[in-house]
């Protein structure tokens, strides 16, 4: 673990605070989520470290509960869109033929509409929960999932060494175990990190939009739709969530660049 | 046939099956989710009769198919059915609303392109120093931040505390064009703001391509000075990736209008579609998306036309 | 003695390189060359991959190609020393005093432009030339280079023309503006040997009637041999040697150049066959999926316990078609394979593992031929562990064994390919195959992408390896001087069918027919004189037609 790049070890360091937080979340935040302790839009104060909100609740134990949410609908719909776009991906490059053909296809036209007006589309029929949510931003996610994997499986299936591992014999599971999966693997993780970003943007916005997660249920998207009336009044409530997503994200793309710079430079792929 | 009408005719095609399929993928994909039109209007407390004859009156016995092809046909004829939640025909309402929607999204396009392009070629120009540098931390940077964030920013710091233009963007038809463009101000520089930093580093990516080609290296060898090696040699070899790059953006930026135009409060498409998604009017959702499915794919169409065209190798064939 | 065109002093040459993982840094990569050229002759650069030698070639017209920055030196060229030129000075040097050919003539077209308006570019530009006199230029050094239909050709764009011609518009863009000096950066590499002789031919006499001087940067001596007045040996960004081809050639004072010239000349005896082939391919013809003409017509071969059997072809004879055919991934039309015996299934899925495991094959590329996250010792063992279930001990064992048999040592065990040179790579891959103990090897441009010295080394092991395990090949090359160095049996391979088939001996001498003929006519011999006597045949012959 050494050599790590300055920008990477203030991503590294900044995600895992964040994640910290969102995992002890009950044990750091001073007041409850939804408790009202104070006056509308106090300042910041002793007793309310960055002051309060749109009805009086504590920001500061909102904004760690609220990142808990997001923080947890992001992890949950980037694990989905990861196991099922490279799954359906590996398996469309090694099968190939009509099956290929008519998954990527389908993908094809998924994304032909634009994610978020898709997303949109979906939830004006289907009840806004947090289940749903993960679901619909994973499969919609996964699409790009799917291509990436796919790309990468079917320039790996070509070379040489795969080949070569057909011709010994080997089965299936050992070229996609042993020959494809360890080559494919650095690409799919860089990716990975470029995903959760976009699914932390994806549900804030979602929420901003105030179809995410609901009242009085909060995360950071919901906060700012909450406090966003009071900017005009000349009051940050509402940049300070705003603010959180862009340093969370911004930390994990710092490690995720450094991620796919390393592996593209392989070296026998130690290190 | 000459390739080039070939190729453009089936990406043609295949544009319009595209965009066929997606209008079925929405239309049918609204009726196959789990979830109630008629219940979503009434409420939980609604009763079944109440909730039979709506439907009843919604048309939503009959079979699916058929109200998909009903609807299509309407939308092709510019009908596009009336909303649940006041009864107004959609395609009036969106008319000039997509017309709002327009006017912001092109005075985006008119001042982000020709500075995301001249950007780009300055991070060509100085690759590795500091202005190219600073340009792809200012990419990393605006992948990062959400689209409210850019807004909320420029309008607490722009609008209230400097007291610069407005923090909405209402326009209306008695205005003239000086006080539209004054209060789109923002929105307008939010929208360049989001797409500009992508936009230039594909383009600086594109340009670098050709840059790199062995046939700027002749022509450099030519003795030609650095203007007719970029006029004569890269250009003619940059437009179509240029032209992808500038498409998917504008692509990109469509779909950042919906954010924008809730952040400022415009009354555009973007708009008037969330406020219908919250009410469940589900008609009024499926027209705004398949309008935008339209647009995106278009331009995506586009870019594919563009590079297909500039090819010399499809434009003279062997 | 008259001054010098080109007058090169102490030049050093630095590059900026980027390890992954550690901070970019300068590194010289030419530490000082000096040479003279007089007008009208031809210097010829020779080395392998890493000499420096189209670095120079660009530094004389005070070019550096990516990273690269000259460091030191002097370049004179007319009287002046280029490097401490002005920009417009270098300008007006660059495509009016010296010009250019590179390698990939298809790359160094600008696609979107039609061949004419390059051709005569920098003559018009420097003003040599108006537009109209430039053309005429350019339409008789078309003729001239043996192009078709001169007076049109210009009016098409680089994709409508062959490579070899291609090339060929190359040398008249680089003639164009009646320059000094050229260039020629590799011009014949990425030919076809029979295309390679035609191109070399025009260039040579180019040259000759312009009366132009030439830097002739290649790795293959051969070529050089033909074409140059002087040679400087290049190594590592040092002169080994520099001389009078005639000294480079027939008396070579350095070891290094000693080995060069006597490169390939492995003596090989011809083995006579034996009553049971181990191999017999019967009658394939054969198509790949989803086209419609046949890439291999009615191929019959044999090829005999412990012996050789070189297919030689240029690119799209169906050579390593056949290969893919014997291997099973590609099923043929018609036809049958017999090996040890036995009918070999026509696809992968039917063969047995015995089958599987007695053919092997070793690829031209050993960089892809490798999971590049597995390491040699992996790599090794793996075909001892799935076709004789070895494990622990013994198998460490073995592959030990392999790798002293590959002549690399123990300590390569734990290594990663990346971590091996070209020639360590292929080893590794022949130790591989030889870990299955097969009875033949299917060697598909096994040293066609290594530099000749790390080449003849690969083939003296193949040869050694073939009397201790007895196994045959299947050697598919492009390269005839390969071919005489191993082969027992060879097999001419033209357009999908066998033109020529036997001992080697017989195969190699006349009478020829045609095709035959003009492939061995057209591979370059390291001696002097070799291409006049080349270009002196043919003429006769067309004469006499």
């Amino acid at each position: 673990m050494k050599n790590i790049p300055i920008s990477a070890m203030i991503g590294l360091f900044f995600t895992a605070l964040y994640f910290l937080m969102a995992i002890f979340a009950p044990l750091l935040a001073p007041y409850g989520m939804a408790e009202i302790v104070g006056d509308v839009w106090e300042p910041r104060s002793a007793e309310h470290l960055l002051g309060t909100d749109n009805i009086g609740r504590d920001l500061l134990s909102r904004m760690i509960y609220g990142g808990r949410t997001t923080i947890f609908i992001a992890t949950a719909a980037t694990v989905l869109s990861f196991v099922t776009g490279s799954v359906l991906g590996f398996f469309a490059a090694v099968a190939g033929g009509w099956v290929d053909q008519v998954l990527s296809r389908f993908v094809d036209l998924i994304m032909s509409i634009p994610t978020l007006i898709f997303a949109l589309v979906v939830l004006s029929v289907m009840p806004v929960t947090v289940p749903v949510l993960i679901v619909v931003m994973g499969l919609l996610d996964s699409t790009r999932v799917y291509r990436l994997a796919r790309a990468v499986a079917v320039d790996i299936e070509v070379m040489d060494y795969v080949e070569a591992a057909r011709l010994r014999g080997e089965k299936m599971k050992w070229i996609i175990f042993r020959e494809i999966l360890p080559n494919a693997l650095s690409p799919l993780v860089a990716e990975m990190g470029l995903r959760f970003i976009f699914m932390v943007l994806f549900v804030s916005t979602l929420s901003f939009l105030g179809l995410g997660v609901q009242p009085p249920e909060a995360d950071w998207g919901g906060i700012v739709k909450e406090n966003k009336d009071g900017i005009v009044y000349g009051i940050p409530a509402a940049l300070l969530p705003a603010f959180a997503i862009a340093t969370l994200a911004i930390s994990v793309n710092l490690v995720a660049d450094w991620v796919l710079n390393r592996t593209t430079s392989l070296k026998g792929g130690r290190g | 046939m000459h390739p080039v009408v070939k190729l453009v005719s089936q990406r043609l095609a295949l544009g319009l099956l595209l965009l066929l399929a997606a209008s079925a993928l929405i239309f049918l994909g609204t009726l196959m989710l789990p979830g109630d039109v008629a219940q979503s209007i009434l409420g939980q407390s609604a009763t079944p009769e109440a909730l039979a004859n709506l439907r009843e009156e919604l048309g939503l016995n009959r079979p699916a198919l058929v109200r998909y092809f009903d609807w299509l046909f309407g939308a092709l004829q510019g009908d596009l059915g009336t909303a649940l939640t006041n009864g107004q025909d959609i395609a009036e309402s969106i008319g000039k609303r997509l017309g709002n929607t327009l006017f912001l999204a092109f005075w985006a396009a008119v001042i982000s392109v020709p500075l995301a392009i001249f950007l780009g070629l300055l991070a060509v120009r100085y690759r590795d120093r500091w202005p190219d540098k600073l340009i792809s931390a200012v990419t990393l940077a605006s992948i990062s931040i959400p689209e409210f964030l850019i807004g909320y920013l420029l309008i607490y710091f722009v609008a209230v505390q400097m007291g610069w233009f407005s923090s909405v963007a209402m326009i209306n038809d008695s205005m003239s064009l000086l006080d539209k463009l004054n209060a789109i101000a923002l929105p307008v520089a939010v929208l360049t703001l989001v797409v500009l930093a992508h936009m230039m580093r594909m383009t600086r990516a594109a340009i670098l391509n050709v840059m790199q080609s062995a046939y700027i290296e002749t022509a450099e060898l030519k003795g030609l000075s650095t203007f007719h090696v970029i006029a004569r040699h890269a250009f003619p070899n940059a437009i179509a990736p240029i032209v992808n790059v500038v498409m998917l953006n504008l692509a990109y930026l469509v779909v950042g209008v919906v954010v924008i135009e809730v952040v400022f409060v415009y009354p555009g498409m973007g708009q008037y579609l969330v406020d219908h998604v919250a009410k469940r009017d589900v008609p009024v959702v499926q027209a705004c998306g398949l309008i935008f499915a339209a647009v995106y794919i278009l331009l995506n169409m586009i870019a594919d036309i563009v590079a297909i065209l500039s090819n010399p190798r499809l434009r003279h064939p062997k | 003695m008259s001054e010098p065109l080109v007058k090169v002093r102490n030049l050093k040459i630095g590059a900026t390189v980027y390890p992954p993982g550690e901070k970019p840094h300068d590194i010289e990569i030419v530490h000082g060359v000096s040479f003279d050229l007089q007008p009208g002759k031809v210097l010829g650069l020779i080395g392998e991959s890493g000499a420096g030698k189209s670095t120079i070639g660009l530094a004389s017209m005070a070019y550096g190609r990516g990273g690269v920055k000259i460091t030191g030196g002097e370049v004179w060229i007319n009287g002046r020393d280029v490097l401490k030129s002005k920009l417009r000075d270098v300008r007006r040097l660059r495509g009016g005093e010296v010009t250019y050919v590179s390698q990939s003539a298809a790359a160094s077209f600008n696609p979107a432009k039609k061949i004419m308006e390059q051709v005569i570019e920098a003559a018009v530009e420097q003003g040599k030339f108006s537009k109209k006199e430039a053309e005429a230029r350019a339409r008789t050094l078309f003729a001239k280079l043996g192009l078709p239909d001169p007076d049109n050709i210009g009016d098409r764009y680089p994709h409508q023309v062959s490579g070899g011609q291609l090339q060929r518009c190359m040398t008249a863009l680089a003639l164009c503006p009646e320059p000094d000096l050229v260039v020629f950066d590799e011009p014949t590499t990425a030919l076809d040997v029979t295309t390679q002789i035609e191109v070399l031919m025009a260039i040579k006499e180019a040259i000759r009637d312009t009366g132009v001087a030439a830097l002739y940067i290649t790795h293959d001596l051969a070529v050089v041999a033909q074409v140059s007045d002087d040679i400087m040996v290049l190594r590592h960004g040092n002169t080994v040697e520099y001389g009078p081809v005639d000294q480079i050639i027939n008396n070579p004072q350095e070891e290094y150049t000693q080995a060069l010239v006597s490169v390939r000349s492995i003596e090989h005896d011809e083995k006579a066959p034996t009553p049971e082939p181990v191999l017999s391919v019967r009658n394939i013809t054969a198509r790949y999926k989803g086209t419609k003409f046949d890439v291999l017509h009615n191929v019959n071969v044999d090829l005999h316990p412990g012996q050789t059997l070189a297919v030689v072809g240029e690119s799209g004879s169906g050579k390593s078609t056949l290969a893919r055919v014997i291997t099973g991934l590609l099923p043929p039309r018609e036809g049958e394979i017999e090996f040890a015996g036995r009918t070999l299934s026509p696809d992968l899925a039917g063969r047995s593992r015995e089958d599987l495991r007695e053919l092997q094959m070793i690829y031209q590329m050993a960089d892809v031929a490798m999971n590049p996250r597995q390491t040699v010792g992996t790599i090794i063992g793996r075909p001892l562990e799935f076709y004789f279930g070895m494990r622990g001990a013994e198998k460490r064992k073995r592959i030990i064994e392999l790798l002293d048999e590959i002549e690399l040592g123990e300590s390569f065990i734990d290594r990663y390919p990346a971590e091996l040179s070209g020639g360590q790579k292929q080893r590794v891959c022949i130790a591989r195959a030889l870990a299955a103990k097969p009875k033949m090897i299917i060697c598909d441009e096994v040293t066609s992408a290594l530099d000749p010295l790390v080449a003849d080394g690969i083939l003296k092991l193949l040869l050694e390896l073939q009397k201790i395990e007895n196994v045959a090949y299947l050697f598919i090359t492009h390269d005839l001087a390969t071919v005489r160095a191993i082969s027992d049996n060879i097999a001419v391979m033209y357009q999908g069918k066998v033109q020529r088939y036997g001992g080697k001996t017989e195969v190699l001498s006349p009478p020829f027919d045609d095709y035959t003929d003009l492939l061995l006519s057209s591979v370059p011999e390291m001696r002097l004189g070799w291409l006049e006597e080349v270009i002196a045949n043919r003429k006769m012959e067309s004469a006499g037609n």
